[in-house]
């Protein structure tokens, strides 16, 4: 019991540590701070394209998010930043988590906009515009408020998976928590950085992840 | 890369991603790779949904203490980033003696956050399962648990499995990061074939190999998803 | 028969009396008796919100009285000594939303409880199973999927779940307030031959023109108490008090 604590709950060594790993996370939610946005704003994309009344739009579409949805992220990040200096392209490792994390997350994202929007009932839409309402408002003041609440535990649910995908720039050495985390382990020989960067993770994420159990039992 | 400086850029691309000597030289190594990584697969998957399922079950009974322990388990793992757990047991455990190989640390790790995810989902279909059919079972007579098993966990497992599939192929793609544990799968034996030949062609191979394991469970969920919503009306 | 908590034996099946039943801070059940003599129909009628629900699943503990006592062919129910489970054998109930069991098909909706309390071989359930469907008019969807039949047939299935178990009493909770009124007939048929068969049976129910062509006993209930009670040419034709006749008036229009 006492090797335990001295292994994982040091806390002389987590107040060592405390000041890095405090910049790894400053790293991890400027990370957020744009991979959320974009990944939403992809999924939008994503989305109309694989909703598209057009076939030639909309099957390549599919058959590429089906695609990215069973490519894992690790491999797709190796990929474009190990890969493409092979043929010349540098890629910086925060360009290339970027851009495999857009694809990966605008995947899902969007197949989650995709089922939200398939959650209305056409009525509602026919009754929109019964009413008068042209194409654009029924979708703005009817349909997409109704989808957005249907998958909305989906919706954070997904993004609290990117946040927790962001670990994975670890692995290319892009600075975020974990990362900072796991050097100061092998700096200081003990595992107690990992388990406050676990700590920090958990008062970030926990909320969060009560908040969607919550919602999804309100449904 | 004097090599390819005289090639045409479509040359290039093939001769750096698609090289057919690198992929027969160290191909054979890599699809064993996917052995590891189908096996170890498996066994999430089987380990997650069996313990997500025995919790679901145990808290319907609604004994308060053990449903917090059930309920602190969830939340811890649902939140964690898998990573974190795969290096805390992979680093942490030995200096307390215990020494885990990382394939069971990686099986332990993925298995807990996918029974975590798994007793949601499953708890989500026991509560959405219409008060009436509790009412309609134990009207004629079944015992609490008769009901629980005949009436409402079947009804439960039918709402709980197009979730539960999705959930289930997006954590198994972290059996990737078993690579940075020193696991011998896909992703491991891609990466030292691209140290060693100085090419691109492992990694294809690694990320086709990867689909390829996948993308049969995408389609067989994306397909579940849509029975799934027709046998609602 | 198979409790252990026997009491005198009393003219009536079903004896419930000064229920009283609150949810959170509303009073449901003020002090509610209801006396069933063997045989007989009794009707519940009375506004929404007035306990009728409530009152019916009291007499099977679905909900747990706060104060009273519900004694059922001589077994005190609210006893802790008593099984409820096997006492509930002998209460049918057939409920307003019908609660079928959507994965089952009927004929398995029907013998499971027959195979699982009642321990009966699944030769000897499925027979029984067929002789209910007879009864109720349903004899060839033994293999159907509830989702598969109309309202009206999914409560007739319902009437035939409850009736497989051989109860004594069949409590129904508003059994024809969910159907379209083409359907209702098929199902009040059911209920009136049973009546004619002599099953004591208890019914919540706002259907005042069957109540009055085949109830022995009908009793008003509002706000959680018994205003009135008799025979339905009393209580249609004479009402007493005052509430009575304004709920009648209003059910009328």
């Amino acid at each position: 019991m006492e090797q335990f604590t001295q292994e994982f709950l040091n806390l002389d060594v987590m107040a060592k540590v405390a000041p890095y790993l405090f910049q790894g996370l400053l790293q991890t939610l400027l990370l957020c701070s744009f991979l959320i946005p974009i990944g939403l704003v992809g999924g939008l994309l994503v989305m109309l394209l694989t909703t598209s009344p057009y076939r030639v739009l909309r099957w390549p579409a599919i058959v590429a998010v089906d695609f990215f949805r069973a490519f894992p992220p690790l491999v797709l990040l190796v990929f474009v930043y190990a890969g493409l200096p092979f043929i010349g392209l540098r890629v910086p490792a925060l360009l290339a988590v970027a851009v495999a994390f857009l694809i990966n997350s605008a995947s899902y994202y969007g197949e989650i906009y995709r089922a939200g929007m398939v959650s209305v009932p056409k009525g509602q839409r026919e009754a929109a515009r019964s009413t008068g309402l042209s194409a654009t408002q029924a979708l703005l003041y009817v349909t997409l408020p109704q989808a957005v609440r249907n998958v909305l535990p989906d919706l954070l649910s997904n993004t609290v998976e990117l946040i927790k995908l962001t670990t994975l720039a670890s692995v290319i050495s892009v600075p975020e928590l974990l990362h900072s985390a796991n050097l100061a382990r092998s700096l200081t020989y003990n595992s107690s950085p990992l388990i406050l960067a676990a700590i920090i993770y958990l008062i970030l994420l926990l909320p969060v992840v009560r908040l969607i159990a919550r919602l999804e039992h309100k449904l | 890369m004097t090599a390819t400086d005289a090639m045409s850029n479509w040359d290039r691309f093939v001769f750096t991603f698609f090289n057919a000597d690198i992929a027969m030289k160290y191909g054979w190594e890599i699809l064993q790779g996917a052995s590891v990584t189908i096996l170890a697969g498996l066994a999430v998957v089987m380990t997650g949904i069996v313990v997500g399922f025995g919790l679901a079950a145990l808290r319907a009974i609604g004994w308060k203490s053990l449903n917090f322990l059930i309920i602190v388990f969830v939340d811890i793992f649902r939140s964690l980033p898998p990573l974190a757990i795969i290096l805390v047991l992979f680093f942490g455990f030995p200096a307390i003696g215990i020494v885990l190989p990382s394939l069971i640390v990686l099986w332990l790790s993925l298995g807990a956050v996918l029974a975590a995810f798994a007793e949601e989902i499953f708890w989500a279909g026991i509560t959405s399962v219409p008060k009436g059919q509790w009412l309609a079972a134990r009207s004629t007579g079944l015992t609490f648990a008769q009901t629980l098993r005949y009436v409402i966990l079947p009804q439960a497992v039918r709402l709980g499995i197009p979730p539960l599939t999705n959930r289930a192929i997006s954590i198994t793609k972290n059996l990737a990061l078993g690579s940075a544990i020193g696991v011998n799968e896909i992703l491991g034996r891609a990466n030292s074939a691209l140290s060693m030949s100085a090419n691109a062609t492992p990694l294809t191979m690694g990320a086709l190999l990867y689909v390829l394991v996948f993308i049969p469970l995408v389609i067989a969920s994306r397909m579940l998803e849509r029975n799934y919503r027709w046998g609602e009306h | 028969m198979s409790s252990t908590a026997a009491t005198p034996a009393s003219r009536y099946l079903l004896e419930a009396r000064g229920v009283r039943k609150s949810f959170g801070p509303t009073e449901v059940l003020k002090g509610v008796d209801l006396l069933v003599e063997p045989g007989k129909l009794v009707f519940l009628i009375g506004p929404s919100g007035s306990g009728k629900s409530t009152l019916l699943r009291c007499c099977n503990r679905l909900e747990e009285p706060d104060s009273g006592s519900i004694i059922m062919d001589d077994v005190d129910l609210l006893s802790p000594r008593t099984d409820i489970n096997a006492a509930r054998r002998q209460i049918g109930m057939v409920f307003q939303s019908f609660n079928l069991y959507p994965h089952l098909t009927v004929q398995k909706n029907i013998t499971l409880a027959l195979r699982k309390v009642a321990g009966m071989s699944t030769a000897d359930a499925n027979a029984r199973a067929a002789e209910m469907l007879a009864l109720v008019g349903l004899p060839d969807k033994a293999a159907s999927y509830p989702a598969q039949l109309s309202g009206g047939q999914q409560q007739r299935i319902g009437i035939a779940r409850s009736l497989a178990l051989d109860p004594k009493i069949i409590l129904m909770d508003e059994p024809t307030s969910a159907l379209d009124p083409e359907l209702v007939g098929s199902v009040l048929a059911v209920v009136k031959d049973l009546r004619d068969r002599g099953i004591t049976m208890v019914i919540a129910s706002h259907e005042m023109n069957f109540a009055r062509e085949a109830a022995d006993k009908v009793v008003f209930l509002d706000g959680g108490l018994v205003i009135e009670q008799g025979s339905a040419e009393d209580i249609f034709l004479r009402p007493q008090e005052d509430r009575t006749r304004r709920f009648l008036a209003q059910i009328r229009h």
